[in-house]
């Protein structure tokens, strides 16, 4: 019943031509001076980055939405979670170059803080920081998960329990003495890795790094959905009941899908400080999860590439748009969202599926 | 991690020739000819006894028809065996040794009951082979799913059964798109490639042609003896066409009213009070 490639050939040469395109943007703009027509602008490399880093966001919430049927309104929290996960070892990077000359971060410096509190110690090992941001994400979504799911909670109420763990979230955040720079974050990067954060070398490399995880990312939640586990998380979408009576425990499927979602929406946040190079607690904010839920919706849910499209299409006219009509985006936004549910309720990839019958 | 506990019974798929399950158990002791015993079951909801000190026993191989009126404890008694509601007081036993009221659904289903609900539930959006390939008989705790290949063997079965339930050729179709009786046969279907010892169905034939009703009582026929079987019915044709000489059940306000052949309950007054003379 199923063929050995993960994808059909038409899919895979769309895959390869977007991502030889993605990644010949940053070397033409490192190796084309400004003004030569090959050249590409570096605030179009940061902007398709951060656009990486949404997609795999919204590619880690289509896998619990999409197919097992879980609606997040907190993923907010886990991109968020990674983030500050690796901003801790940028704000340790920072070493005395911050204002005050500390080598504390200038926020702990304000607060009129001697020593890093307990829950920094080891951040300034990159490799730490990086397990952190898998880990704090991770062990979040599994316990958070384990006690929703074992007490049966679904649906909506779901839903609303995730909206409220992010709110939470973020009033935690925004304390100073929460120790993570209260209201301002983590910001004022140097480098990483010793190498200058603003390098233009940096940045390129740092947005093939986002292309590579974006990519693998796809083929191992493709392969996973193309397995019999696969079908079991769509079984829990369609009839959970059905399920229990045949011997399966949802239980620990949707603590498996729901925990890597996590992880990699968390690995989507630690791809992102960098290359923003702000993190603050509006991140956790429940219209940036609600936001990210749209995105899978206009791309299309249950499908892997159309979340991926969603994040890129939604979030580019979202930057042209906040620049001619700043005032007005939420109110697109909304528009594009009622306007898909009604003629698209298969979004973006659902199109692509009508036009290909139509053409058959 | 009981949740996840092993199933590791020894496989017997292939022993009996031509097998779409067995009657003999694994793990479940059924030594004493009975394969489920309830005893004094009574389910209170909100103060109103949805079964009665219901007593009931079914013995290996036995194909048993429940009837009664609305409001008996049909669906009830369903799902106290399948683990869905605890009963108050009583016990339900699987064969001599495993306690139902203490089991999970999961846990029930890989024991051996399997259970048709009163509306057909398959998975809609899974085609009608993938439907049977999820309810197969097989180690279905995360990690053995997500590496898990179909053998030849398997497809084997799935074929068998596809023809059993005479699907054979819509096996690629989306199983939302069969129609009702078919959507019944498929779930029947998937239930016998778990393997189950007893087969719970919950009116099999409701919503169903005259034609398809007659297929079914033919499937019935087909799997009589090779499992225990209890059907919950309101169709009397029907139940007559499989009940054949068998025993009989009648409950009435959760419990039993009348049992015997399907003749006697005919005729025993209460019976013809309370239902048949309706």
């Amino acid at each position: 019943m199923t063929s050995p490639s993960l994808f059909s050939r038409q899919a895979w040469t769309g895959i390869v031509v977007c991502c030889v395109v993605l990644a010949a943007l940053p070397l033409l703009n490192l190796f084309f001076a400004d003004g030569h027509p090959l050249h590409v602008p570096s605030y179009m490399v940061s902007l398709i980055g951060k656009f990486m880093c949404y997609a795999l966001a919204a590619l880690a919430l289509d896998m619990v939405w999409g197919y097992a049927g879980i609606l997040s309104l907190g993923h907010g929290v886990f991109f968020a979670l990674g983030a500050y996960a690796h901003g801790m070892y940028l704000m340790r990077a920072i070493g005395r170059e911050g204002s005050y000359a500390s080598d504390l971060p200038d926020f702990m410096v304000f607060l009129d803080w001697k020593t890093y509190p307990w829950f920094w110690a080891g951040t300034d090992s990159f490799w730490y920081c990086l397990a952190l941001v898998v880990l704090v994400p991770g062990v979040l979504a599994f316990v958070f998960g384990y006690f929703a799911f074992r007490s049966r909670i679904k649906g909506v109420y779901f839903s609303i329990i995730t909206q409220a763990m992010t709110y939470a979230f973020m009033l935690l955040f925004f304390r100073n003495n929460t120790g993570f720079g209260g209201n301002n974050g983590f910001t004022d990067f140097k480098r990483i890795l010793g190498y200058s954060i603003s390098a233009p070398g940096t940045k390129a490399v740092l947005y093939l790094v986002t292309l590579a995880a974006l990519l693998g990312a796809l083929l191992l939640c493709r392969a996973i959905v193309r397995s019999r586990l696969g079908r079991v998380l769509q079984g829990v979408r369609d009839s959970e009941s059905r399920l229990m009576f045949i011997g399966y425990n949802p239980l620990w499927f949707k603590l498996f899908v729901w925990t890597l979602s996590a992880v990699l929406c968390g690995i989507a946040g630690a791809l992102y400080v960098p290359q923003v190079g702000i993190i603050n607690p509006s991140e956790m904010s429940p219209a940036n999860s609600i936001e990210m839920v749209i995105w899978a919706a206009v791309g299309g849910r249950g499908t892997l590439l159309g979340p991926i499209v969603g994040a890129f299409s939604v979030n580019g006219l979202k930057s042209w748009f906040t620049g001619a009509f700043p005032d007005l985006w939420l109110f697109a936004l909304g528009l594009i969202f009622i306007l898909v549910t009604i003629y698209l309720p298969q979004g973006l990839a659902g199109l692509t599926a009508r036009w290909r019958k139509e053409q058959a | 991690m009981i949740a996840n506990a092993p199933n590791n019974g020894p496989d017997v798929i292939g022993a009996q020739g031509p097998s779409y399950g067995r009657v003999a158990g694994t793990g479940v002791d059924t030594s004493h000819g009975a394969i489920l015993y309830l005893e004094e079951i009574t389910v209170m909801f909100d103060g109103f006894r949805a079964l009665n000190k219901l007593s009931l026993g079914i013995s290996v191989g036995e194909l048993r028809c429940i009837i009664g009126p609305n409001g008996a404890g049909k669906t009830t008694m369903m799902d106290v065996i399948t683990g869905k509601t605890r009963p108050t007081t009583g016990t339900a036993f699987f064969g001599q040794t495993m306690d139902l009221s203490k089991m999970a659904e999961h846990q029930i289903a890989h024991a051996g009951i399997g259970r048709k609900f009163q509306r057909p539930t398959v998975f809609e959006h899974h085609t009608v082979f993938e439907n049977l390939e999820l309810a197969m008989k097989a180690d279905k705790r995360v990690r053995p799913t997500l590496f898990a290949r179909l053998s030849s063997e398997q497809k084997g079965k799935i074929d068998e059964i596809l023809r059993l339930i005479r699907l054979n050729g819509s096996e690629t179709r989306m199983a939302g798109l069969l129609s009702h009786g078919q959507k019944q046969w498929l779930e029947i279907g998937m239930l016998l490639m778990q393997e189950p010892q007893l087969i719970l169905l919950d009116e099999p034939v409701a919503g169903m042609s005259d034609a398809e009703t007659a297929r079914t009582a033919e499937l019935l026929n087909e799997l009589r003896g090779k499992h225990s079987i209890m059907v919950v019915e309101h169709d009397m044709g029907f139940v007559t066409e499989i009940a054949q000489q068998g025993v009989v059940t009648v409950l009435h306000e959760g419990s039993v009213l009348a049992q015997g052949t399907m003749a006697q309950v005919q005729s025993d007054e209460r019976v013809i009070e309370v239902y048949l003379g309706r």
